[in-house]
């Protein structure tokens, strides 16, 4: 077998080490219920306290205002319609972007057919909203502004700061799917005038199934999920233990190493933006190059077909992925490289590598020496390919 | 994603018959770029017979794949029995294509068709 080359990081990390030790015990011999008093079910509650502890230091917020979930789809769903059926007495108006999550964009779908009306804010070329259309978008209705910090396609980061400040000054309620920011972001809630977060803990090597929803204090917001009294009696069902213990041990690295990390996964991403379109035509950079995630690149290669690339990249050891229709389990290609102009033909050509701090500047260039030729022989067998 | 078979992987990995027939007899082009699926069929005919064919292909690896394994299930027949072959008769010869894949890349007996019908039109054959 040749060497593994994982840059598929969007879609999910690795666990580290420590993370996987720091859990082991909550599933073996610390198996307490949380809930129950004697001293097993005390440990699980002490443990959760103290990742509840991590969350809230590396996100500026207070320990009350952190709750655990089963991953950022839940933290969004929660957000969104927990705050719309909270506040639909004052109005039924929400804002959002047109490249956010399926986990967002298909709640909004949902409270569409509720009752609610949506705004959905274009996106720029480079994939970043305008502040204007914001301001322009905002009624005496309007109960809540959701826009992602940053996109697990393109990688590109919105003007968090700026929309904060614009919800704070209307008095709207402001959620940010940071799903793929935390851990490659400083995230201040407070700073920022987030009202709600979510964040999920396999994309900053935690363990999946396992999220956070961070609600400010005095926000106005319903439960989603009806039983025990878990989760400050906000969101029921017995604590994922092991798991909740994991993102706590994967936040408090991630946020303890993310300057060192930031600066090398920067410079790899740019030596490999960079080979890519120097050394093949027809290539398009898809985001912003600058206002982008460390670890973000996505291209799209003319005339060729991305589930295609991936199963090349496969054969050479290289995991990766693309926004076409084949890959996206639908007929139409990624709504978030439509969204920033790209046609149906190009849109499909698509390859995003995510990467991480395991990946070395080798793994860069061993893709730089493949990707190449993968490309040249599907282009030598389409029929789009001009002056053949 | 859904696995492919072995025999899809084959023939995307190893393609056969790509290519341009330049002085070809007939040429037929199925699907469009908006799907993510082009296959273009170039035939060469003689006494009834495909004598050669080669192909081009843009999209996925069920695209490739079934173009391949049509150029060599209709190489050597007659017209008559090119024109019987089905797309659900090249995804039976490849072990099968995931569900998604049976109605968008499996386009390749269109493509067959297409090529003679362009053979017959070109050499006034009804």
């Amino acid at each position: 077998m040749e060497k593994q080359i994982y840059m598929d990081n969007a879609a999910t990390t690795s666990i580290y080490p420590d993370v996987l030790d720091s859990m082991l015990p909550y599933l073996k011999e610390n198996y307490g219920n949380p809930s129950s008093i004697y001293s097993l079910g005390r440990e699980s509650k002490k443990a959760i306290e103290l990742a509840r502890e991590k969350v809230a230091k590396a996100i500026n917020a207070n320990t009350n205002e952190i709750y655990f979930t089963s991953g950022g789809t839940e933290s969004d769903n929660w957000a969104i319609k927990g705050v719309a059926f909270a506040n639909e007495s004052k109005g039924k108006h929400i804002i959002t972007s047109n490249i956010e999550h399926h986990a967002v964009l298909h709640t909004c779908q949902y409270l569409e057919k509720c009752g609610f009306e949506i705004t959905y804010l274009p996106v720029k070329s480079n994939g970043i909203i305008d502040i204007q259309d914001l301001k322009k978008a905002i009624r005496k209705d309007t109960i809540l502004i959701s826009i992602m910090y940053a996109n697990n396609e393109i990688g590109t980061i919105q003007p968090i700061e700026e929309i904060g400040k614009i919800a704070k000054e209307n008095g709207i309620c402001f959620h940010t799917d940071a799903v793929q920011a935390i851990g490659n972001i400083k995230i201040d809630v407070n700073r920022l005038n987030i009202d709600l977060l979510s964040l999920s803990g396999h994309k900053f090597h935690g363990p999946k199934g396992v999220g956070v929803l961070y609600i400010r204090e005095n926000t106005k917001i319903l439960n989603m999920i009806h039983g025990g009294g878990q989760e400050f009696k906000k969101r029921a069902g017995t604590e994922n233990v092991a798991g909740i213990v994991g993102l706590g041990t994967a936040i408090e690295i991630a946020t303890r190493d993310i300057t060192k990390n930031t600066l090398y996964l920067i410079g790899l991403r740019d030596r490999l933006i960079q080979g890519l379109l120097q050394n093949i035509p027809d290539t398009i950079l898809n985001g912003d190059p600058i206002s982008r995630l460390p670890g973000n690149i996505n291209v799209c290669f003319k005339y060729i077909e991305g589930e295609s690339i991936i199963l090349l990249l496969d054969q050479s050891g290289i995991s990766a992925s693309s926004g076409s229709a084949c890959t996206s389990g639908s007929l139409e290609p990624s709504h978030v490289l439509l969204a920033i102009g790209r046609s149906h033909e190009i849109a499909h050509g698509s390859l995003r590598l995510s990467l991480s701090t395991e990946n070395s500047i080798d793994d860069i260039d061993f893709v730089l020496e493949r990707l190449p030729v993968i490309v040249k022989n599907l282009r030598d067998m389409s029929p789009l390919t001009k002056n053949k | 994603m859904e696995q492919y078979s072995k025999k899809v992987m084959d023939h995307f990995f190893n393609p056969r018959n790509v290519g341009v027939i330049e002085d070809a007899d007939g040429i037929g082009e199925v699907g469009n770029p908006v799907c993510g699926d082009i296959m273009r069929m170039y035939i060469k005919v003689k006494d009834n017979v495909v004598t050669d064919i080669k192909f081009q292909t843009f999209g996925c690896g069920a695209a490739i794949a079934t173009s391949s394994m049509v150029t060599e299930l209709v190489k050597g027949k007659t017209l008559k029995e090119a024109l019987r072959i089905t797309n659900k008769q090249v995804a039976e010869a490849l072990e099968g294509l995931p569900p998604i894949k049976m109605h968008c890349s499996n386009l390749a007996a269109q493509g067959i068709k297409a090529a003679i019908d362009d053979y017959k039109k070109k050499h006034g054959i009804k």
